[in-house]
């Protein structure tokens, strides 16, 4: 009796029957075997090894950048979500729709999280980088996550700018603008690119403004209504499919590769 | 005060920034042993040591707030979007300290003969990560969110005037992370600048680990078992990659022109154009006549140097400064990595070039749009 009055309520809580039917094998974890299991036993502790060198754990080692970017990746999919309930991508009410967000919704700071958290992740992934660059951690074994790594760099990248011409003002068109005239020059495949003109027979060329790679990126030869919904279905869907199937890659690879690189 | 704001306007010309930078950075990030005694001679090494940090955080946040008093430095600085670069600047100076830092103890170590600090004796010095890594991803995450937070409340979402295709606002400029390609852009062509130059840095960083493969000195910071590598690496990402970025972020200015940070950002600033290429350089400059119908003769100049520079150089390097990289490499890595390298040293070679002959391209064959 005098054993049991001394459990705390998490505990008691802990050995409750629904408690036990969520947290496989239940209880709080106190000694080594149960803290192993409530990793073992966890779907998304089990991305972790059970035991890990210590340095690995350590901030000044990691900076912990790689798990900061995917945390981030994850407020951006939830306020993005939210945002999406608001948000019609079309002319006439793209603009409408980002200014009645600010002025209606009460304490709307989604679009602010949105945004803030798109620059923050830009940053916090290039940190990362550079950490496994300086940590020789891109050595084999590991040389195809860092590729991996590279990819999700520019997921990351396109997601950014993909979002940035959603709010339809001039900020918004003219930053793609500037971004999307590039591809006219592409090699072979801009209408303005080297090489273009040869791909032909006789007189009809096949590389036009009409046929372009920009034409296909913006879904027109002006920046208008297709490309705004071209932007949006690839940065709320498209991308973000893509670059959860490279993250899931990403994080096995770290797994398989023999976790956080150490010293020999 | 007034002649301080005068003196950073001026040295933050790209021609006089750019300059110094390449200039001190090997001596900063030593390639070489020459390098690396004058790094120590000069106490460069003392970068890396905590007082440093300390006064350098100091120093950039002192100069922050002086700036603010100022009506133009505070208008860009200020800019919703660009208030994110700020703080890369102050993250990548503290990143960059924090891998030297203990680089250079490490390195200390080695030389002693003991193991680096992040040396575990296995089994024994394992933890589990129940609790030590889920209590420091908790708390990463918390301080990240409160972090967010903070900033999502100070500061409202930029929104401007509805998109009007017809009116182009100047200068028009793209999303931050992509201004070190625009800033290219003054000194190539489109499909370099914007198509074939950042499929390279791609190709390029893809290809890192498969230049460099040899697993020691991995896992932990060290930095003279690794210092080409690491000089190269710290070129391209701090100097190609993010001063391009503050550069075109900070001091570019209506007609792309170059504002010094506490410049008045004037429409009307007018800058001499007068660029030429390499064929008018040759036929009429120098041999006083006109251009030469034949595309291939008006261009043969062009491209003979650019055969050299991408065909003769590298195998003359091959024999001479880059032998032992040779044969270390082998051929075909060897190929690569000096075919990236040359392609990015172009960038730097082609400004150059601009700034002292007003050149425009070495090749300029615009009927086909190839420029280079
Ligand atoms: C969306 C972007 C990314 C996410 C979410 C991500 C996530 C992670 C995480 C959680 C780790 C575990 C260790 C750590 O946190 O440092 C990791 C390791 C790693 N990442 Fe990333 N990463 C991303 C982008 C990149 C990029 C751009 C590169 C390189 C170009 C890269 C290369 C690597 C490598 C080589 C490792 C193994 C490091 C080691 O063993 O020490 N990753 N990543």
């Amino acid at each position: 009796m005098a054993e049991q009055t001394k459990k705390s309520f998490l505990e008691k809580a802990a050995e409750s029957q629904v408690w036990k039917s969520i947290f496989r094998g239940g209880g709080v974890p106190r000694n080594r075997r149960q803290r192993m299991m409530s990793v073992l036993n966890s779907v998304f502790l089990h991305l972790h090894p059970v035991r890990l060198p210590k340095h690995a754990v350590k901030l000044k080692f990691t900076w912990c950048m790689g798990g900061l970017s995917f945390f981030i990746f994850l407020i951006l999919t939830i306020s993005g979500i939210l945002l999406m309930f608001y948000y019609r991508p079309t002319i006439e009410y793209a603009y409408t729709d980002i200014i009645d967000l600010a002025e209606q919704v009460p304490f709307g700071i989604m679009r602010e999280l949105h945004r803030w958290g798109a620059h923050a992740m830009v940053i916090t992934v290039w940190l990362h980088m550079f950490r496994v660059f300086m940590t020789g951690s891109y050595k084999p074994p590991r040389e195809f996550n860092w590729t991996v790594g590279v990819i999700l760099l520019l997921l990351t990248l396109m997601l950014s700018f993909t979002g940035y011409l959603l709010p339809w003002d001039q900020l918004a068109i003219w930053a793609i603008t500037v971004g999307s005239n590039m591809a006219r020059a592409a090699p072979f495949l801009g209408h303005e690119g080297p090489g273009a003109s040869l791909l032909a027979i006789g007189d009809i060329n096949f590389i036009t403004m009409a046929s372009d790679a920009r034409f296909a990126l913006i879904g027109g030869r002006f920046m208008g209504e297709a490309a705004l919904l071209r932007f949006y279905v690839l940065h709320c869907i498209g991308l973000p499919f893509i670059i959860m199937i490279f993250m899931s890659i990403h994080f096995w690879r770290v797994r398989k590769d023999g976790g956080i690189s150490t010293p020999v | 005060m007034d002649s301080f704001k005068e003196i950073v306007n001026y040295i933050s010309n790209p021609t006089i920034l750019f300059t110094t930078v390449v200039l001190v950075f090997p001596f900063i990030f030593p390639p070489s042993d020459w390098f690396e005694k004058w790094h120590r001679r000069l106490g460069l090494h003392h970068l890396w040591g905590t007082k440093f940090i300390v006064i350098a955080m100091l120093g950039m946040v002192a100069f922050f707030m002086y700036g603010l008093g100022d009506y133009n430095f505070q208008k860009i600085v200020l800019k919703p979007d660009n208030v994110p670069i700020s703080g890369l600047i102050f993250l990548v100076a503290f990143f960059t300290w924090l891998a030297m830092n203990q680089a250079y103890k490490n390195d200390e170590r080695l030389n002693a003969g003991e193991k680096p600090n992040e040396y575990f004796e296995a089994p024994n010095d394992k933890v589990l990560v129940w609790p030590d890594l889920v209590y420091v991803e908790l708390i990463s995450l918390i301080i990240a969110s409160a972090f967010l937070l903070v900033w999502s409340i100070g500061l409202p979402a930029p929104i401007e005037e509805p998109a009007n295709p017809t009116e182009s606002p100047n200068p028009a400029k793209a999303p931050w992370y992509f201004l070190g390609l625009q800033e290219m852009l003054v000194y190539f062509d489109p499909w370099m600048a914007g198509v074939v130059i950042p499929s390279l840095i791609l190709v390029g960083l893809m290809a890192i680990p498969y230049i460099d493969r040899n697993p020691e000195n991995s896992g932990f910071f060290s930095y003279n078992r690794r210092r080409l590598a690491i000089s190269v690496f710290m070129f391209g990402w701090l100097v190609l990659w993010l001063m391009l970025i503050i550069v075109g972020t900070f001091l570019r200015g209506p007609n792309w022109n170059i504002f010094g940070p506490f410049e008045y950002w004037d429409i009307h600033k007018l800058e001499a154009l007068t660029n030429i290429n390499v064929s008018e350089i040759i036929y009429i400059k120098w041999l006083n006549k006109g251009l030469p119908d034949s595309i291939i003769i008006r261009e043969i100049w062009g491209i003979s140097i650019l055969l050299g520079y991408f065909l003769i150089l590298p195998p003359l390097l091959a024999k001479t400064f880059l032998k032992d990289m040779y044969a270390r490499l082998g051929s075909v890595r060897y190929s690569v990595f000096i075919v990236l390298i040359l392609i990015a040293i172009t960038l730097p070679i082609k400004m150059y070039l601009r700034w002292m002959f007003n050149l425009k391209y070495i090749i300029a064959i615009p009927e086909y749009f190839f420029n280079f």
